[in-house]
């Protein structure tokens, strides 16, 4: 029977994924429903919300359903390997979603990359996820952004933690007007200001942007990133695998666990980000450990959007069959029938609810 | 190809001179002028596509991606908290959002403070920064009844000119922020249609200088 009548969109794309992430070396890593709830709340930030199912185990502790995957991968890894590690995974996830504030289980499929991480690591993982997105559509877009020229610009405006927490939050929505507003409020040097605005509306193609990322170099922290960043680019780019990419300062990831390069993918007629990764060196220096880490996170809910499955048919015959005809002579109508590869749902009566492809009618005398 | 923009206004006011800022700098749709009751209108030609919609609801219809961009009031967005691109200042629709009372009185300091607004998430966040206690009265209008009535201590709501306040014998105690009328547009959208969202809003950027 072939495969693409039976699965639905979200299980073909999964599928897809795994195979491409096999096809690089990474491993699945299968984890457990739950994890310690102390996890996340020693790492709050990292998630974005509060909000998680909490319950107790029958020692009495305190356990989580999952809200994210990456932590869990993170602390589960030994320290000091040299060797590094490549995993994936497909698990569900417990996250509050959409404008209701409910809970929602979610099928997040991703990739992380533990280890020394060097440049080809880097372009592999970016490589990863931009093939990830072109086997969910054609229509897509890699972004990609180095957190560095944020911090380091950050940085040289000596501005108070809860003002820079304001303007990354600007960045973010390329809002270019409360940046001023926020710098103006603080006294922040106007050329300083000048290129937090340059930063949040800059948006275009490697060869467009690059030289503009350089304008932005003000210390050695934003000079490493555009030198990181070009690194990335210009492999990505000889090997010929840098169309759909485009940069984009306005993704910008929770600082204290991003460092280097982040990065999003998007969709056509996919609201907001279907996926989303980065550098997270931060988080595993958080943990205690010190190796470097990449990966990315695909939102297979988003999927829904594309609305890929809406023509798709229960079956391909409905096979009604009538009082007159012996249950032997159905089952060899159906045998007949599947034997030519079709699916087929056999009822004595008329179906409404069942959408299929042709009726076959066996017998005369019908309920 | 140029791609049909999809946009997003707001009824009303606010929504008709935005539109008429939009018709004079090359993005008009005559069809919406005609006095209907339809809510979608479409040109052809400077390929547009406009949708009247209630005003608190042109953020969702611009997340969501069925407009790519809309022009929105600061206030829906600081209640809403929408995942959008907040691209332009239009610099007009402007009042302030503000904490109001009974003129003579003053913000309660020794219990949890009674406040009625249209704006919860507004007024939940104003408050907590100040590390103060509140219960929220949800109101969809009329607020200004509430201190009045003695149904709350205070008000969050909008302040344009401040006429219905007086009139009512209210005042402002704390301005929260200033409000106006932003561009906003779908994040998905900029990116596959970037040419043309770059283009209107620098074109009205230039307009508005």
């Amino acid at each position: 029977m072939p495969e693409n009548t039976v699965l639905s969109f979200e299980e073909k794309v999964a599928m897809k994924l795994t195979k491409l992430f096999a096809s690089f070396g990474y491993k699945k890593f299968k984890m457990s429903k739950f994890e310690e709830y102390d996890l996340y709340i020693e790492n709050k930030s990292f998630l974005k919300s509060e909000n998680i199912i909490a319950f107790n185990d029958p020692t009495g502790k305190l356990l989580a359903l999952k809200p994210d995957v990456t932590l869990s991968i993170a602390k589960n890894t030994a320290d000091n390997e040299t060797e590094p590690r490549k995993l994936f995974y497909s698990e569900n996830v417990y996250r509050v979603s959409g404008n209701m504030h409910e809970f929602k289980e979610i099928n997040q499929i991703g990739l992380e990359l533990i280890g020394n991480i060097d440049n080809y690591s880097l372009c592999e993982v970016l490589n990863i996820a931009k093939l990830s997105l072109k086997e969910i559509s054609d229509s897509y877009v890699l972004d990609i952004s180095h957190m560095g020229l944020l911090i380091g610009l950050l940085e040289s405006t000596g501005l108070p933690y809860d003002a820079r927490e304001e303007i990354s939050a600007y960045i973010g929505t390329k809002n270019s007007h409360e940046i001023r507003r926020v710098c103006s409020e603080n006294g922040v040097d106007s050329s300083i200001c000048e290129k937090l605005t340059t930063l949040a509306s800059l948006y275009g193609s490697i060869d467009k942007i690059l030289p503009e990322a350089e304008k932005l170099i003000v210390n050695e922290t934003t000079e490493n990133a555009v030198k990181e960043l070009k690194n990335v680019c210009s492999t990505l780019k000889a090997s010929g695998n840098a169309d759909n990419i485009n940069i984009d300062f306005s993704v910008v990831s929770d600082i204290s666990y991003y460092n280097g390069i982040t990065f999003r993918g998007f969709i056509e007629n996919v609201p907001g980000s279907i996926l989303s990764g980065g550098r997270y060196d931060n988080l595993l220096t958080k943990l205690g450990k010190s190796s470097g880490a990449v990966g990315f996170a695909v939102y297979m809910d988003l999927l829904s959007f594309l609305n890929k499955d809406s023509d798709r048919f229960d079956t391909d015959v409905l096979l009604v069959y009538g009082k007159d005809v012996s249950a032997q002579e159905v089952f060899a109508k159906v045998n007949e029938l599947q034997s030519s590869g079709n699916r087929v749902f056999a009822s004595c009566v008329e179906c409404k609810n069942i959408k299929y492809k042709t009726k076959v009618v066996l017998g005369e005398d019908m309920a | 190809m140029k791609k049909f923009i999809n946009i997003a206004l707001p009824k009303g006011r606010l929504g008709e001179k935005v539109y008429n800022l939009l018709e004079k700098i090359g993005y008009g749709c005559p069809a919406i002028l005609e006095n209907s009751r339809k809510l979608v209108f479409e040109d052809e030609k400077n390929g547009v596509r406009y949708f009247w919609v209630k005003p608190s609801d042109v953020a969702i219809y611009v997340e969501t991606g069925v407009a790519d961009v809309g022009v929105v009031g600061k206030d829906i967005l600081l209640e809403q908290n929408p995942d959008v691109y907040e691209l332009l200042d239009l610099g007009f629709g402007k009042c302030r959002m503000a904490v109001a009372g009974k003129k003579g009185e003053i913000l309660p300091l020794d219990k949890t403070i009674k406040v009625a607004t249209k704006f919860p998430g507004i007024a939940k966040k104003y408050f907590s920064s100040k590390s103060r206690e509140i219960d929220i009265i949800k109101l969809n209008g009329s607020i200004e009844l509430a201190p009045i009535l003695g149904m709350s201590d205070v008000i969050v709501d909008i302040v344009e000119t401040g006429s219905t306040l007086r009139e009512n014998d209210l005042e402002v105690f704390e301005e929260i922020v200033n409000i106006s009328a932003r561009f906003i547009a779908n994040k998905t959208s900029f990116r596959f249609k970037t040419e043309e969202i770059e283009l209107m809003k620098s074109t009205l950027e230039k307009e508005l200088l």
